[in-house]
Formats: structure tokens, sequence, C-alpha cells
């Protein structure tokens, strides 16, 4: 399982790096916006801090549905859907191969912005860098979950890039507001906080009930 | 054991019943022409026949098994309407990755042989996308054949193919037969279709309405079956 689980996520990268449609879109937009906020506030009139963790997760939300969009789309032309079907793999390794994919260019892109925002906004990132990047990893794994499951919802929709935001970012909201307000406080106050560890369990709750949902559900979308 | 046995079959599309309970047995090392006008249900049979789809009703063995057990998915070869490649891979790649996904032991070797075979070894680091049109299909029936399927399952196979992937594909299926692999093949050309059949199925309006071996008459005049179970109308 783990060899065919390799395989999905080695070809979706392949795939991606070789066309860099989603990579390059997501890539620019996220900066784009990052770079628009910054002259949109008055930076000497607020504190970049207090709505730091928002800022950076709706960057990186839009940003990651360009890329999950992608994610069971590529399998379209040439109808490759098709032959991952048929091929005797099962479909939680074909879903957490994808998932791994998308979750992994999601990751990089916001990488790339970190340190972006971190200038624009003139926000000390340095001294949180770790647990930071930890909890980016867990609130994107769990976008990327979501995310690649709605892709193959959606996949056949003709208005599938419309489609996947709309019903992604309702199921989403939890996650995310227990990101955003980790975040904001590992900014603001240099740590996670006691108060917050409420908002640390939700974060890790949504990304474990996401997974094994996606995992349990995937064939019976798989197959029609 | 039968190599395919439907047992029953049903599907629906809305209220619509797209297959009726459609029944038949495919010995092992036979060849099945499964003919029809269009909408007559030939491609939604092969999809639930793939494991692409599931029967409202009935029930579909392959070689014992459902379509969508992995060990039984292991021994189907499928050629549908797409060529099922990645225009982003190159030629050796799409055969290494579908050769992993069938786990297979040798798969460059396997790749490289079959490569050879359909006559793309010579451009097979180039990418999908820069490729003929006809050295795309060549290379969706390698991909179909790299795992050596004992069940094949080809929606309308010689459609729009050029002459030397024809060629290809008959020699495949020539050596698939003779390796006893059992074949579905839903077509519209019935003379190709009667030389290599060894029974016969006519589809109309998803019902089975001739089930039989392939005769003499059908060689000779290969319309012989439309005339005399077909709807006239």
């Amino acid at each position: 399982m783990l060899d065919q689980i390799l395989t999905i996520t080695l070809k979706d990268l392949r795939s991606e790096f070789r066309g860099k449609e989603a990579i390059n879109a997501s890539l620019s937009f996220s900066v784009v916006v990052l770079l628009i906020f910054s002259f949109a506030i008055d930076l000497s009139a607020v504190e970049p801090e207090t709505f730091a963790g928002g800022l950076l997760w709706v960057v990186y939300a839009f940003a990651g549905v360009l890329i999950f969009n992608r994610s069971f789309a590529r399998e379209i032309p040439n109808d490759c859907l098709d032959a991952l079907i048929a091929a005797p793999i099962p479909g939680p390794a074909l879903f957490i191969g994808k998932t791994i994919a998308a979750f992994l260019l999601v990751f990089g892109v916001e990488m790339v912005c970190l340190p972006v925002y971190a200038n624009f906004y003139d926000v000390r990132i340095t001294p949180v860098i770790f647990p930071l990047v930890g909890i980016i990893a867990i609130g994107t794994w769990t976008m990327a979950v979501v995310g690649v499951f709605f892709s193959l919802l959606t996949v056949n929709i003709r208005l599938r890039e419309l489609m996947l935001p709309v019903i992604f970012y309702p199921i989403l909201i939890p996650a995310l507001l227990g990101a955003i307000q980790i975040t904001t406080s590992l900014i603001t106050a240099g740590a996670i906080g006691d108060e917050n560890q409420a908002w640390v369990r939700l974060l890790f709750g949504c990304a474990v009930i996401f997974t094994a949902l996606g995992v349990s559900l995937i064939d019976f979308i798989l197959v029609g | 054991m039968d190599a395919i046995a439907l047992e029953g079959v049903w599907k629906y599309f809305g209220d619509y019943p797209a297959l009726r309970n459609v029944n038949f047995r495919l010995a092992p090392r036979e060849c099945l022409a499964l003919i029809g006008r269009n909408g007559a249900g030939k491609t939604t049979l092969l999809r639930i026949l793939g494991g692409f789809s599931r029967p409202a009703k009935g029930a579909v063995h392959i070689n014992g098994g459902s379509p969508r057990e992995t060990a039984t998915r292991r021994t189907i070869g499928i050629i549908g309407h797409g060529i099922s490649v990645y225009d982003e891979l190159s030629a050796i790649e799409n055969l290494r990755l579908f050769g992993k996904m069938y786990g297979l032991s040798d798969v460059e070797a396997q790749g490289n042989q079959l490569l050879e075979r359909v006559g793309l070894g010579r451009v097979k680091e180039g990418l999908v996308r820069e490729f003929s049109r006809g050295m795309r299909q060549r290379l969706a029936i390698a991909r179909a054949f790299i795992h050596e399927p004992t069940v094949l399952l080809l929606d309308e196979p010689f459609t729009s193919l050029d002459d030397r992937a024809i060629a290809v594909l008959q020699s495949l299926l020539a050596e698939a037969a003779g390796r006893g692999a059992s074949i579905v093949m839903s077509t519209h050309q019935l003379r190709e279709a009667m030389e290599l059949a060894t029974q016969v199925v006519l589809l109309e309006r998803g019902q089975i309405v001739f089930d039989g071996p392939r005769t003499e008459e059908m060689i000779t005049d290969p319309g012989w079956v439309y005339s005399h179970y077909g709807d006239k109308g």
C-alpha cells in the first residue's frame, strides 16, 4: 500500500512540475494578494500582528483551492481517471497519495509566501518559526484532505472551478478558525498559550476526522 | 470456472433502464463480440464489467471475483474511448507508472520490451504531449497490455486507430488469446469482430436479443445477426 501511495504522489508531483499550471497560479496569486493587502491596509494605524493569522490563512486557503482543483482535474484529459479506477490500487491509497501530493505543493507555496508576508507586514516570525510551521502543516493537511475529496466530487461538473470553493470553504470553517486563532496567538504572544488549547484540539480533530472520512468514503465516490 | 459471468444485471440512468436483466457467460479463452446500435448499452455493460460502475441489480463475476476486488482488477486489461495515458509523462514513465500500479516485478524490462513491440522504442523518453495521434494510440495499447491481462475489455478498440496501430492491436490480441485470455469487444466494425469472435451477443435497448456462438454465416455476412435478430425499425 505504501508503494502505491508513493507511486501516486510522485506521479502527481511529476505531472505538476512538468506543466507548473497550478503551482505557478497559486504562488503568483498568493504574492499578489499579500502585496495588495499591504497597500490596502495602513500599517501605521493598526498592529499587523492582530490580523496576522487571519490574513495568512485567507491567502493560504484561496491559494490552496487553485492546487486542489487540479488534483483530480488532471485525470480528465485522455480519461486517465478511468485507468486509475481500473488499476488494482485501493481507493484509500489513491486518495492518500493524491492528498500528500496536494499537501506538498500547497505547503511549498506557503513556505515561499511566509517570508514575503513577514517582510511586507513587518511581522517577526523567526522566534516562533517551528511551532508556526507545524501549525501551518496541520492546517494545510486538513485543507488538502477536504480539497482533494471535493476535487473528486466536482471533477465531472462543468463549473468545477467555481463549485469546489463553494463547498470547500464552509466545511473548512472550524479548522480555519482554529488555525487562525493559533497562528495569531503565536505571532502576537510568542506562544500558543493555555487558552488556545481547545483550538489546537479542534484543528487536530478536524485533520483526523476529515482524513478518516475521506479514506472511508472514497470508494463510494470513485465508483458510481 | 467462467472467465466472465453476468447474472440478472440491471442499470438505470435516472428512471431509464440502460441495461435490463442482462445474463451471459464467457468461458476462458473465448472472445465475445458485443454488438448493437449506438445507445444499446454496450459501453454501460463494459463499464460494469470493468468495475467503473455498479449494477442496480444483479451480479458480475470476473474470474470468480467481483470486478472491484484488487486481485480481480490485476487480471483485467481495458481499452476504452480515451487513451488513458498522461501527456506530461514520457512513454516509458507512463508504462513504469502503470506497471508499478499493477505490481509488476520488472517494470523497466517489460515496459521497454512493449515499447519496442509497438514501435515506440526510439522515442520512449519523449513526452506524450509531443507524440502524434498514432503514437499515442500505440502507447495506449501498450499500457493496456503491460500486465498481461487474462480478461480484456475493449470498447470499440479499432475505431479511429491508424493502420499501424490496428496491426499492433491485432497482434497483441492474437498473442493474448494464445495465452488463454478471454476477450469482450464492443464494436461497430462487424467484419473484424466476426473474424476474432467465438461468441456473439447482440444488445438492443439494454436487452440481449441474441447470444450464441459465432457461425460461418456471420463471417460470410457480418450483418447476419442484425438481419435475423435485430430490430427492423
